[in-house]
């Protein structure tokens, strides 16, 4: 299978669920285990360790607050961008997943801001349990946040040109299975006390 | 069973031979049910021309039962081992019977290392005797054992009294045992702990009541010289290995 | 009819190394495998002659020491799991037969499937290359407990083991990849006409199997990253001194590994449901019925997993649960195996070499499930527990799993892999040069385990009651078995060279089988089928009534 041509199998459809949108929700699944255990060891440690709350109270919870409403945004624009495929406008669409990856970028900026402040004051992974799930969760979160990004303006360069456009929706996906992960972390790692 | 390989030296190490016995024959008579049925079938069947094979589903009543029965005997068979398992389970690690004496275990890479009380029977003073890779009870009593490690994980192993408990680091695990039976016996450690893991060997020595007495007078007290417990000679194998290794 | 555009004949390197064709990546993966499995196998060696022949000089390797001789026996288990039975099991026959089997041209997505195998390629590398480093490859058990594995001062191989972490993280990334992109293939670009139950068992299993791969692999990936950040950035995620928990691991652990006990057993059983039908001419008894025990298995393998933590210093009142679903997963498998034992009722049975295998398969596996109630039942355990019991339950379940049923499916699809059929009479020899060897390694190792051996000891010496002269003569069996065992591996690779050239030449359907991979030339063409077929019935029709044929190919119509 010559890398160019689409194998008849990826055209096929016997469940109905087009193929690309399958496997992207199969992703998220796996993905998904990944954070689920994590977390759950964050939190059984985090329920047997009280004195956690202590190190979890010196985190920025506007910076946290700000960005979850950063992402929020952007998963619309991602949703948008999704409404401008399906009408075949492949321009547009580009137009939106570009806004929704700008605001990962910003997501980001602020992550960094955010870290650096903490390492002044002295927090760093090593500095105790609570700070190495802190700069974990968020570090691997923060990752897919970036993978998220440069795929959507891949995806995005492809749509400007009409070509690929299904791909819009899975991106979009993707994008907001990265938006939920982060509604769990915040309060899991900055109001929780 | 067991013991034709293994002495028993604990009140327990019977329950648990009892216990493998019970499971070795239901298994067993299964197996040998399960095997003859394939083999015979294999020798009833094989091919021979001029006999067509049967077309079946395994949807007709009259074969299904070949296997909905065994399905059901099985279960039965799981529950009756079951009973003796938790049985067993429950008497060897959730129940402690009061105490007559305490030892403290420490594992460590990768030595035994054992604390019992003196004379006064307290833990922690300075009677206390502390023994390196020898541990000494006295027979037909009862000893709880807290067991911790310096280091890595652990595992606390007396083949002869079929015990066997892991020893974590940051934690004291409490268990039990009653030797019933004069004699030395080996102690292993069966968790990887690192590359002295094959020469964390001890010896539990089982002696009369009497003996163990005498030895306790001899040896409480400042602990005497080749008993004492230093760091380093427990570490000793651990440095020979460290340099003998490429 | 294939739409695929006519190009010029691609050069080597593009058609075996950079080829998305998935009969080409199942061979990448085929032969990765088998060359790990005689590493592994050469581990196995060198450790065993450790043990037969205390202290002495191996031959092919020299003297073992202590820290070498537990860094063979980690690799040696990791690389057996990891580096052979999964891509052997699941990625080769999985990426060979899928496609085919579906009677589609390849795989939904053939540059994820073969971006699974470069990853799959670097983590053996990267494997490899920890023999390389100071301190050399990791010793602390392929279950890697902290805080052991987590500090170099303790496991002194602080390179090696960080290596060996990571390539166990890339190994499972791209068992990811390829799961997900298996199980969207199947879901969606089966044949016209093929139903959910037109799916041969084979199918089902290793999908079965990437699914309980994939639910149960994502916390120890978490895990492997806490590990990693344990050994490299001084974190405390298993050090209890700093509000760490080191039976954390144990529970990611064990989390993921008992279900890949399963992950691997499935696809092994697929291979041996397909053969039994093909070799007994008939149909499986109750197909819906293995696919039910099947799920069943496959739930239940996610709620046993304490079973190896019995004695780890858990809360003892968790025992008693997990010792009941242990014996509780018994209930289906059992249930499997006796209905693949069924299946031969009312057969007309040809004892070719695959079909040999196979029943070999059945008759072995059983030994190791049966000994496994004895590890379930958390009171012998307390006693089993890392003995060489254990040792020998699991390899009474492994090689039947890893070697016997890999042979079985070797010499079945073998014809159609490279469209020349196999020697007889040399894969007898081979067969019966391994199977009774095997027995004769691992009887002796159930008893030394009674009698006392504990695992991970490279001498004996120490322990007064294992230096026993009656148990250092089973050791010493047990060895010489595996030299000869070794030794006839070499028939088999004689004859898998030699067919490749001078084998009678198959046809595209020398087993007479019914299913759809035996419908196209041996070996495929470029995109499989000239005509893509459409099912018309289920894949184990037999010996169907009123026909003249004794079977009944799921693509022609009635
Ligand atoms: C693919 C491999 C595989 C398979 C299929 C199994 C199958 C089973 N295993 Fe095993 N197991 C391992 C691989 C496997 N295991 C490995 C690698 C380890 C060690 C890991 C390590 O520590 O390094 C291990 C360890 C292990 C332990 C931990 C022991 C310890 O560490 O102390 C236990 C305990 O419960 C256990 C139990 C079982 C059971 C109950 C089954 C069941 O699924 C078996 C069911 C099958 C049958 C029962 C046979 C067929 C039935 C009959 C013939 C009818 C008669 C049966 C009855 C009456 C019940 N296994
Ligand atoms: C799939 C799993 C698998 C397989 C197949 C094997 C195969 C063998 N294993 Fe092992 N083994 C493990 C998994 C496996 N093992 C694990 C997980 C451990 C625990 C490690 C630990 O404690 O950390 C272990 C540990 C272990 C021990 C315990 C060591 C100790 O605790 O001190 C011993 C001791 O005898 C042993 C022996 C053997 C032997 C003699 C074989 C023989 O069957 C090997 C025979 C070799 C071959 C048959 C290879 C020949 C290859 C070819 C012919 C190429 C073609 C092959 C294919 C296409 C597959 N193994
Ligand atoms: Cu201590 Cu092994
Ligand atoms: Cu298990």
């Amino acid at each position: 299978m010559s890398a160019t041509a689409k194998p008849i199998a990826n055209t096929r459809s016997a469940t109905g669920i087009p193929t690309a949108r399958l496997i992207t929700w199969w992703v998220i699944a796996s993905e998904i285990v990944i954070f689920g255990g994590l977390l759950a060891s964050y939190v059984m440690h985090r329920i047997s360790h009280p004195e956690w709350a202590e190190s979890a109270s010196h985190t920025l919870t506007w910076a946290g607050a700000f960005n979850t409403f950063v992402l929020l945004t952007s998963s619309l624009c991602a949703v948008l961008a999704h409404q401008a495929a399906d009408a075949h406008n492949g321009p547009k669409a580009a137009k939106f997943l570009r806004l929704t990856s700008l605001g990962g970028l910003i997501f980001l900026c602020v992550k960094a801001y955010e870290w650096t402040i903490d390492i002044r004051e002295g927090f760093v992974l090593s500095s105790g349990g609570f700070w190495s799930f802190y700069y974990t969760l968020a570090g691997l979160h923060g990752l897919h946040v970036l993978a998220g990004m440069i795929i959507m303006l891949i995806v995005a360069a492809d749509a400007a040109k009409n070509r690929e456009l299904q791909r819009v929706e899975c991106i979009g996906l993707y994008w907001h299975f990265v938006d939920i992960v982060w509604i769990f972390l915040f309060p899991l790692l900055y109001i929780a006390r | 069973m067991l013991e034709r390989y293994f002495t028993a030296a604990s009140t327990y190490a019977h329950s648990i031979d009892h216990l493998f016995i019970l499971i070795a024959v239901i298994v067993g008579f299964w197996l040998i049910v399960a095997e003859g049925m394939m083999f015979g079938l294999v020798f009833k069947f094989r091919a021979r021309d001029g006999r067509p094979t049967q077309y079946i589903t395994g949807d007709e009543k009259h074969l299904k039962r070949w296997i909905s029965i065994p399905h059901f005997l099985v279960i039965v068979c799981d529950i009756v081992i079951l009973a003796g398992a938790i049985t067993v389970w429950y008497n060897i690690k959730q129940v402690l019977p009061a105490a007559d004496a305490t030892v403290r275990v420490i594992g460590q890479q990768w030595a035994w290392s054992f604390q019992l009380p003196g004379p006064d029977g307290v833990m922690d003073t300075a009677d206390d005797i502390r023994t390196v890779g020898e541990l000494h009870v006295a027979v037909n009593t009862t000893y709880h054992f807290e067991l911790l490690s310096r280091d890595v994980v652990h595992s606390f192993a007396v083949p002869a009294f079929r015990l066997k408990q892991d020893a974590l680091p940051g934690r004291t695990i409490t268990g039990w045992f009653r030797p019933n039976r004069v004699g030395t016996y080996d102690i292993q450690c069966t968790q990887m702990c690192g590359i002295g893991h094959a020469l964390m060997a001890g010896r539990v020595i089982v002696e009369t009541q009497q003996a163990h007495a005498a030895w306790l007078l001899r040896n409480s007290g400042p602990a005497v010289a080749g008993l004492q417990s230093s760091p380093a000679s427990a570490m000793d194998p651990a440095m020979t290995l460290a340099e003998a290794r490429p | 009819m294939s739409t695929e555009v006519q190009h010029a004949e691609p050069g080597f390197f593009r058609k075996y190394l950079w080829s998305t064709d998935h009969k080409i990546i199942a061979m990448q993966y085929l032969f990765t495998g088998m060359a790990m499995a005689m590493i592994g196998g050469y581990f196995a060696y060198v450790f065993r002659m450790q043990l037969g022949f205390p202290n002495q000089y191996v031959p092919g390797y020299g003297i073992v020491t202590p820290g070498r001789y537990n860094a063979l026996v980690t690799m040696h288990g990791s690389i057996m799991i990891f580096w052979v039975a999964m891509p052997v099991l699941i990625a080769a026959f999985g990426n060979f037969l899928i496609p085919l089997m579906l009677g589609c041209d390849d795989m939904a997505f053939p540059r994820i499937n073969r971006l699974s195998y470069q990853i799959f390629l670097l983590s053996v590398l990267v494997l490899l290359s920890s023999f390389l480093v100071k301190g050399g490859p990791f010793g602390g058990a392929w279950t890697s407990y902290p805080p052991l594995s987590a500090s170099g001062a303790y496991n002194l191989t602080p390179i090696g083991a960080t290596l060996w972490l990571l390539a166990v993280a890339l190994e499972f990334v791209a068992f990811l990849l390829g799961g997900i992109n298996f199980t969207v293939t199947t879901m969606n670009s089966r044949a016209p006409g093929m139903k959910m139950y037109d799916i041969p068992i084979l199918i089902w299993m290793i999908i079965l199997a990437n699914v309980i791969f994939m639910a149960s692999v994502g916390p120890l990936i978490a895990g492997a990253v806490m590990l990693l950040f344990d050994q490299t950035m001084s974190t405390g995620f298993f050090d209890p001194t700093r509000g760490g928990d080191p039976l954390l691991w144990q529970h990611l652990f064990w989390f993921f590994g008992h279900p890949e006990v399963y992950v691997v057993l499935l696809p092994a059983m697929g291979i041996v449901a397909e053969i039994i039908a093909v070799f007994s001419r008939k149909k499986i008894f109750g197909y819906k019925t293995v696919l039910y025990t099947a799920w069943a298995v496959g739930f239940l393998s996610f709620v046993v997993w304490a079973h190896h933590q019995f004695v780890a210093g858990i809360d003892p009142r968790m025992a008693n649960i997990f010792s009941v679903t242990t014996l509780l997963i018994s209930v289906p498998v059992t249930e499997m195996v006796f209905l693949y034992i069924a299946t031969l009722y009312g057969g007309s049975i040809h004892l070719d070499t695959p079909m040999l295998w196979a029943l070999a398969f059945i008759a072995e596996f059983m030994i190791g499930g049966v000994t496994g109630i004895f590890l379930g039942s958390s009171g012998t355990d307390i006693y089993l527990h890392d003995t060489y019991f254990l040792i020998a339950h699991f390899h009474y379940t492994f090689v039947p799993i890893a070697i016997i049923a890999v042979f079985a499916g070797l010499t079945y699809w073998y014809p159609k892999m490279f469209g020349r059929m196999l020697n007889e009479t040399l894969g007898k020899i081979h067969f019966w040069g391994t199977v009774i060897p095997f027995n004769v390694i691992f009887i002796p190792l159930f008893i030394t385990g009674i009698a006392g051996d504990q695992r991970r000891v490279y001498d004996y010496a120490q322990f007064a009651e294992q230096s026993r002269p009656a148990l250092q003569h089973l050791r010493t069996t047990s060895t010489i078995a595996l030299l000869v065992m070794l030794s006839f591996q070499f028939v088999f690779l004689f004859n898998f060279v030699w067919s490749l050239r001078s084998g009678k030449s198959a046809g595209a359907n020398p087993w007479r089988s019914t299913t759809l991979e035996w419908t196209v030339p041996s070996p495929p063409p470029h995109g499989n089928f000239a005509v893509l077929p459409t099912v018309y019935r289920g894949p184990y029709e037999y010996g169907v009534p009123g026909r003249a044929d004794d079977f009944f190919p799921q693509d022609i119509p009635d």
